[in-house]
């Protein structure tokens, strides 16, 4: 649309005709509130907040409706259109209960803002109040009818941003009210959506309501820890006896990749950090063979000594070799990648690995050298056409499914879906095809032009021909792909322009245990251990013997074979069925937050910190890096990085040669072009002189971390990179940046809170090597209130998951009859 | 839709009616304020069975049926009497005496607002204007006007459907029906 000009104020505005009154002004500067007005959901026009005089038109307009063309003029402040909103505000508030002290909304509530704006607060209607009671309408969602505005964000927020269409209004006038589809109860995907939605405090959370105000928290704004979409959610933080709880979990500031969502899992699925199963204290094995608090000293010293011990024994069952170490798919970057490096370099093994779930190691192979076809997640909210081959999006994907809902209804985007069994995206499909369960590998024949590949499937040709004729496309695909299959419908798409590329898998930091290197064969970046290149003066005593697989490790710590075994995040036994007894002769160390199944069986247990208890990178399954911090903290625990490096410290390893840190430690990287702004551009300083002279003043603990961040990005902006403990996570991002060639991060970005996308395609070909064994994956699927481990262990989603299936039941049985 | 037209709770007559009201519109739920008005006069309600085919045939929720539903004061959940007796009180009617017809419905039908008889064959209700005040005070009986009232005429009328509907029960027809 051409741009018009018009006033509004006595200020000329430009906008492209047909931009909303509303949006043009807040762009400009110029606030016009309004209740019912929510940025890409329909038009309600049910406030009359928004109301505006618009010149030569007899009546007030509303600004959420008027769509801006040439020439027009507005006022949006004038003594009559005050009292005109003071008057929608005291019919508002004719029915609102005064309960704004007790009310969770209270201090962040929009009706609460307007009401001290235009000074309702004195009312001529002298009705009673028509109270009604609080409904509970599921574990996660409460509604207090009587503070209810009747804004219909939350119905249109459920039905059109949800496609759920769970919440509706019934009745007429000012017993209109809104009503759940279950009557008296919500039968939905309990997102929590509406919650955020609301403008008041007519909707609020099992897990927050009533708990504390907005203002007694502090906000971190971190990284889910749930699934591979890497949302950010802001966790609202107290101070507790032992360290900082989290009560609340919500999108606060809409600032993250993930715009306005956040599901079930991010929202209420934090409780697990205060759960009375959490480890706290260091255990180790005492000699009646059971597990006893120790202090971190004596743990720290425990493990060192006997790993050290294996490590230099000369007898058969002796060396690194002997040695396994098994990684996390939730831990951060930086501890994966000090993991292996700890593994390769201080243990001298190549025995390490990670539980897969996803075959990231084969879509990077096939990605190699090919820059720019690596999909981030904010592609989807974009690409013209989508073809969705395999995944279940709504269910193992939250966020992908809504960007992919906003893109249809936003732009009419054409989403084409290939799947072996129903799921709920077909009904914003143009094409859906319907596969056989084995029939994906067929699909890329088939799409490739082998006519019978597909046997005789209904209306494949046709998607067929859909599909080839798009100008452009982004690929997405499930763990339905592994190896070879992933090589072939890369290389289709490659031979195609403007084909993007994403492959689907499970948990937060699935990606970046890939990514960084928790592979026998593979060093971070994917570069093959036999052919190491740079790490080879990197990692002293670098062995290019492939290790052991996970599954080969437990093996042969069950034949004897393996003296010890150090697990960090990762419960391998209960994954791989592995006979707990048969684990006897080896040392086993788990580093976990819970007693799982293999930690049950260790020598040495310590209390491991959670996501949402320390900083650091992780990276979602679409490659997008994204900053974690520090929100809660729990007395006991410590974070997997630390403990490490204290384990490598206890077994006289030159710390500073693991961890660069203080002077003289660091290798700057220079500075790339894409991480400066462009108005801004530093001045060179001699950087060695000023190494080791500041001190991060303490502001990278705690609920203050965002303190420090601010402080990273002034000192990024200047080419300064200090880190002057052996704790800081960010000298091994470093380090990553500076080895691992996918992770050229604009650091400006990733310190300010955004995303920042790695890219693939700087992965050299020349490491390209025999695909891994695609056997080893084994993903999760996790659905909307599971989530591995994690999930076990957070009452919220345990409780929610009950109620979904005690729901569910009735229907099915009707229609079984 | 098949599975509608197989399984409808509808007669016949009123189920192929719905199969073309539906095909009316541009739009499929515009049909949906015309389908629960004839649903009603066929089965007397808006039952859980009504609504949830309804919903069906327009490939709605049942609670966007609902919702609709309840901002119209004329649809009804629950089963009303064999004559569903609505007098106006509006202005017309009760300047001329609507309230005394309405009370002494209320004494001699031993009911209130919306409530039914004990056998079922009358139920009362006060509603807004029917569009009779020329000849107020009015009431509306099912789909029948009764104008000019004072309380004889209204025993008349109470009467003539009593006998009509003892009638019925004599043919042994039902008293829904």
């Amino acid at each position: 649309m051409p741009d018009v000009t018009f006033t509004v104020d006595g200020k000329k505005l430009t906008a492209p005709a047909g931009t909303l009154l509303i949006e043009a002004c807040r762009k400009a500067g110029i606030e016009i509130p309004a209740f019912c007005y929510y940025p890409g959901l329909s038009l309600q026009a049910a406030c009359r907040m928004c109301v505006v005089r618009q010149e030569k038109v007899p009546k007030l307009q509303t600004a959420c409706t008027t769509t801006v063309a040439e020439g027009q003029v507005f006022t949006t402040e004038s003594p009559e259109i005050t009292q005109a909103r003071k008057a929608t505000i005291e019919l508002l508030l004719g029915n609102h209960p005064l309960d704004c002290p007790v009310c969770d909304a209270g201090g962040e509530c929009e009706l609460q803002d307007m009401t001290f704006r235009y000074g309702a607060g004195e009312s001529l209607y002298t009705e009673a109040k028509n109270h009604r009671e609080e409904q509970k309408w599921s574990p996660a969602v409460y509604f207090d009818r009587p503070r209810c505005i009747l804004c219909y964000r939350c119905v249109r927020m459920c039905g059109e941003g949800m496609d759920v269409w769970a919440l509706g209004i019934a009745n007429r006038g000012s017993s209109a009210i809104i009503a759940p589809n279950g009557g008296d109860h919500l039968d939905c995907e309990q997102c929590g959506m509406c919650i955020d939605a609301c403008p008041v405090g007519a909707l609020t959370s099992d897990t927050y309501r009533y708990k504390t105000r907005p203002w007694e928290m502090n906000h971190v704004s971190t990284v889910c820890t749930h699934c591979g979409d890497g949302c950010k959610v802001t966790l609202g933080v107290r101070q507790v006896d032992d360290g900082a709880e989290i009560v609340r979990g919500d999108n606060r500031d809409k600032s993250g990749i993930n715009g306005d969502f956040l599901c079930a899992k991010g929202r209420f699925g934090f409780d697990f950090v205060d759960s009375k199963d959490r480890l706290t204290k260091p255990l180790v094995r005492n000699a009646a063979g059971t597990l006893e608090p120790v202090t971190w000293e004596h743990a720290i010293r425990v493990v060192s000594n006997k790993l050290k011990e294996i490590r230099d024994s000369k007898t058969e069952n002796g060396g690194g070799s002997s040695i396994g170490v098994i990684g996390s798919n939730t831990g951060t970057n930086e501890e994966n990648y000090l993991l292996q490096k700890f593994a390769r370099t201080v243990l001298g093994t190549n025995n390490i690995d990670h539980i897969r779930t996803t075959d990231y190691a084969a879509f990077v192979r096939a990605m190699a050298g090919h820059e720019h076809r690596a999909a981030s997640l904010r592609d989807t909210e974009t690409a013209k056409a989508i073809l969705l081959i395999g995944g279940n999006p709504t269910e193992e994907h939250p966020l992908l499914a809504w960007n992919i809902r906003t893109n249809f209804r936003h732009n009419t985007a054409r989403l084409y879906i290939a799947t072996d069994s129903p799921i709920k995206l077909e009904r914003q499909a143009r094409q859906t095809l319907s596969l056989p369960v084995e029939g994906y590998e067929s699909l890329t024949a088939f799409l490739s032009g082998d006519d019978s590949a597909l046997g005789e499937i209904e209306n494949a040709k046709t998607f067929r021909e859909a599909v080839n004729a798009e100008e452009s496309l982004l690929v997405i695909f499930g763990q339905e792909f592994r190896g070879a299959a992933i090589e072939s419908l890369v290389k289709w798409g490659l031979a195609k322009e403007n084909v993007k590329f994403a492959y689907l898998g499970d948990y937060a930091n699935s990606r970046g245990a890939a990514d960084m290197g928790l592979s026998p064969d593979l060093l971070p970046g994917y570069i093959p251990v036999t052919t190491p290149g740079a790490f080879a003066e990197e990692y002293p005593n670098l062995s290019t013997q492939p290790g052991m697989t996970a599954p080969e490790m437990l093996d042969a710590g069950c034949r004897g074979e393996l003296a010890a075994l150090y697990i960090v995040g990762s419960d391998p036994v209960t994954a791989y069925g592995t006979d707990p007894a048969a684990l006897k002769r080896a040392f086993v160390v788990v580093q976990d937050i819970f007693l799982t199944g293999t930690a049950a069986l260790a020598d040495v247990v310590l209390p491991a910190a959670s996501l949402y208890e320390k900083a650091g990178t992780v990276t979602n399954t679409f490659g997008d890096i994204q900053l974690v911090k520090k929100a809660a903290d729990k007395a006991g625990v410590k974070p997997d990085f630390e403990i490490l490096v204290r384990i490598a410290g206890g077994m006289g390893a030159d710390v500073k040669k693991l961890v660069p840190f203080g002077r003289g430690s660091i290798t700057v990287p220079a500075v790339t072009a894409p991480a400066l702004s462009v108005d801004f551009v530093p001045t060179p300083r001699p950087i060695p002189s000023l190494r080791g002279i500041h001190g991060d003043l303490g502001q990278s603990r705690g609920a203050h971390s965002g303190e420090a961040d601010r402080h990273a990005v002034w000192l990024a902006a200047r080419g300064l990179e200090l880190r002057l403990s052996p704790f800081d996570p960010l000298a091994a991002l470093d380090e990553i940046e500076r080895l691992v060639p996918s992770y050229k991060l604009d650091r400006l970005n990733l310190f300010a809170g955004n995303d920042v996308h790695s890219e693939p395609g700087f992965v050299p070909v020349a490491s390209l090597t025999a695909p891994t064994a695609a056997e080893l994956i084994l993903p999760a699927h996790d659905g909307l209130f599971t989530s591995g481990v994690l999930g076990d262990h957070t009452k919220a989603l345990v409780e929610l998951n009950s109620y979904q299936e005690s729901i569910s039941q009735p229907v099915a049985e009707a229609a079984a009859d | 839709m098949s599975s509608a037209e197989t399984m409808s709770i509808f007669s016949p007559a009123l189920s192929a009616r719905f199969d073309a009201l539906v095909l009316k519109y541009p739009v499929k739920r515009s049909a949906l304020i015309p389908m629960m008005l004839y649903a009603q006069d066929e089965v007397g309600y808006l039952s859980d069975a009504v609504i949830e085919e309804i919903a069906q045939r327009l490939d709605l929720t049942m609670l966007d049926v609902r919702n609709v539903a309840s901002y119209y004061s004329m649809l009804r959940f629950k089963p009303v009497g064999k004559y569903n007796v609505q007098v106006c009180t509006n202005i017309s009617c009760m300047l001329r005496g609507a309230y005394d017809i309405f009370e002494h419905l209320e004494e001699k039908l031993g009911i209130g607002h919306k409530g039914i008889t004990a056998d079922g064959v009358f139920s009362l209700e006060e509603v807004e204007c029917i569009g009779v005040c020329c000849w107020a005070p009015a009431i509306q009986v099912n789909y029948d006007f009764h104008d000019d009232l004072t309380n004889d005429k209204v025993d008349e009328v109470i009467a003539a459907y009593r006998a009509k509907a003892g009638r019925a029960d004599a043919k042994g027809e039902s008293a829904n029906a």
